[in-house]
């Protein structure tokens, strides 16, 4: 077991299965056909990322450096928590990039019964010890515990 | 971050609930990246990324309702990305299916609010927004609450604007608001280069291949990019512009760059030089065997990898007049020589429709379509996310199109004897 502090970008509290890219997450790429066709488990769909691809992610604790891709990226993330499909906490071991920062905050602002604690600046050190499967507590405060 | 007396008003109210939350969202959205104030949008126009009437992304289309029930429209006119259906580009019966009912069932519906919140005019949709024809041109220093990542990289890197790599939504709250927060690449310090990348390629690097690299070797960093101007002259003419086109796309796509100096050749790189640079920068040595080694990562997704091609698309992003010109006279040729009169593939070139209209003026219209090839205002990637669609072996010179989609990815030569002769032995 090992606890790691992060900065709170979207507050909030969850106990998730870690699932773990250390490449960029590639938002539009990874989630857009479990939007548009119904997989309720949103199982990622970029064909670039080996780590990812065909993965559930709904309800998962994702861990990342950071996001890629298309600028629908934050929009993505906006309609997967409104349609309840997003992961259960996104964790960056960098800084937070501004698509996955904006998709966060839009969540927090305009939709009113979400949930998913976003926390960033975890450093290399998460990312190198985080594994598929293992379990990933996120408190409050930034405190992300993963065992 | 330290807000006015009047935009704290805003966040507290004054212009409304709605437009407090629009202020509450960019304020977060800047407290985050440690932004030190809000600063107006000083472009004529804004862009969206958002162009598509998916039926399932209906949370979109209720915060937009929310925004226009509020009044809460946008203070600049914008255009926004292409739109997602042609009935100019080849579907089946199913695929024609699935488009209209399942995908996108409320384009129609989608439009109008667009239109009710500030759209252009009815086909201001194409990535490419800043082409002459379309007239969404930011002036250099121009303040901007764009999104779509290649008309942001384009719009920073080309056109020296100061624009974020926003995300759909928060730029229409720029819009709405008038404001955006002070951080990143609308800052000095966040416009210097954290990379020296070095092109030493025998010839002139694709531009597709070269951005990809690029884009995933330095990721969302800037990157300032010696010896590239070798190729590509000193002067932003026409043919620069359209290599630096389809060169952001690619950094934009296949890393999250937003911003890129070309020595001796981009507008800031021009004036300041190496003073760009940020001490202790990383270098990426770019060279023939380095580009092929990129190429040669990419993953073939079809399901039969030898799969003759059913459909090739062009322009992602847009063509530019110059590249549909270029290429009517590339396939004319081989043409010619192959001993074919039409394209051997099904073949989509993609522009905005003020560009094709531009190009349709042109005696070269005429004899593309004697070659076979189709023209189109479509967004390949929405044709390619239909579900029928994807199945399908496409090709493309893309490699936006190339990393969210099943296309397959080749370089213009490669492209040019696929589509004019069959197979791939350039």
């Amino acid at each position: 077991m090992k606890t790691f502090k992060g900065r709170v970008v979207a507050p909030g509290s969850v106990k998730a299965e870690a699932v773990v890219t250390h490449g960029g997450f590639n938002t539009l790429a990874s989630l857009q056909k479990s939007l548009q066709f119904g997989d309720k488990t949103a199982k990622c769909g970029d064909q670039n990322n080996p780590e990812l691809y065909g993965k559930p992610l709904a309800g998962r604790a994702l861990c990342l450096p950071q996001t890629i891709g298309s600028t629908t990226g934050g929009l993505v993330i906006y309609c997967a928590c409104a349609m309840k499909r997003n992961p259960a906490c996104l964790l960056f071991s960098n800084k937070i990039d501004s698509l996955a920062a904006a998709g966060s905050i839009l969540a927090d602002v305009w939709l009113d019964d979400v949930s998913m604690p976003v926390v960033d600046s975890l450093g290399d050190e998460f990312l190198s010890y985080v594994k598929d499967g293992m379990t990933v507590t996120v408190r409050e405060d930034g405190t992300v515990t993963v065992e | 971050m330290q807000l006015t007396e009047q935009q704290q008003e805003i966040l507290n109210g004054s212009r409304g609930e709605t437009v407090a939350k629009a202020m509450k969202a960019l304020v977060m959205y800047g407290d985050v990246f440690g932004a030190d104030k809000m600063v107006p949008v000083t472009s004529e126009f804004n862009h969206l990324v958002t162009s598509f009437g998916l039926g399932v992304i209906s949370p979109v289309y209720d915060l937009m309702d929310k925004l226009i029930e509020a009044g809460a429209v946008s203070g600049q006119k914008f255009s926004a990305d292409p739109r997602p259906l042609d009935p100019n580009v080849p579907a089946n019966l199913l695929q024609k299916l699935i488009f209209k009912k399942f995908m996108y069932n409320k384009q129609d519906f989608y439009e109008k609010q667009l239109d009710t919140l500030g759209l252009m005019d009815k086909d201001a949709f194409t990535c490419a927004c800043y082409m002459d024809e379309v007239g969404n041109k930011p002036k250099k220093g121009d303040v901007l609450s764009w999104s779509e990542s290649s008309a942001v990289v384009y719009a920073n890197s080309v056109l020296g604007a100061r624009c974020n790599r926003n995300s759909g939504i928060m730029d229409l709250m720029g819009s709405v608001v008038g404001l955006v927060p002070h951080f990143g690449l609308l800052t000095d310090e966040g416009r210097k280069a954290g990379w020296i990348v070095r092109v030493e390629t025998e010839t002139k690097p694709e531009a597709q291949l070269l951005g990809s690299a690029i884009g995933m070797k330095v990721m969302e960093d800037v990157p300032y990019i010696i010896g590239l101007d070798k190729w590509l002259g000193d002067e932003l003419d026409d043919s620069a512009c359209t290599y630096l086109k389809d060169f952001g796309a690619a950094t934009a796509s296949n890393g999250a760059v937003g911003l890129y100096h070309v020595e001796n050749l981009t507008p800031e790189a021009k004036e300041q030089g190496r003073e760009l640079i940020l001490d202790g920068a990383q270098v990426y040595v770019i060279d023939d065997a380095e580009l092929k080694r990129v190429k040669d990562s990419y993953p073939v997704v079809w399901k039969n990898p030898d799969a003759k091609p059913r459909l090739c698309f062009m322009g992602c992003p847009h063509m530019s007049l110059r590249q549909l010109t270029d290429w009517t006279e590339k396939v004319e040729a081989a043409l010619r020589e192959a001993g074919n009169k039409k394209v051997v593939i099904p073949t989509v070139f993609t522009a905005a429709p003020a560009v094709l209209r531009e190009f349709e003026a042109t005696e070269y219209a005429e004899r593309l379509k004697k070659t076979g090839v189709i023209t189109s205002y479509i967004c390949p990637l929405m044709y390619m996310n239909n579900p029928l669609c994807a199945k399908m072996p496409v090709i493309t010179s893309s490699n936006k199109l190339r990393t969210y989609t099943t296309a397959k990815y080749y370089t213009d030569e490669e492209i040019l004897v696929q589509i004019t002769k069959g197979g791939d032995e350039a």
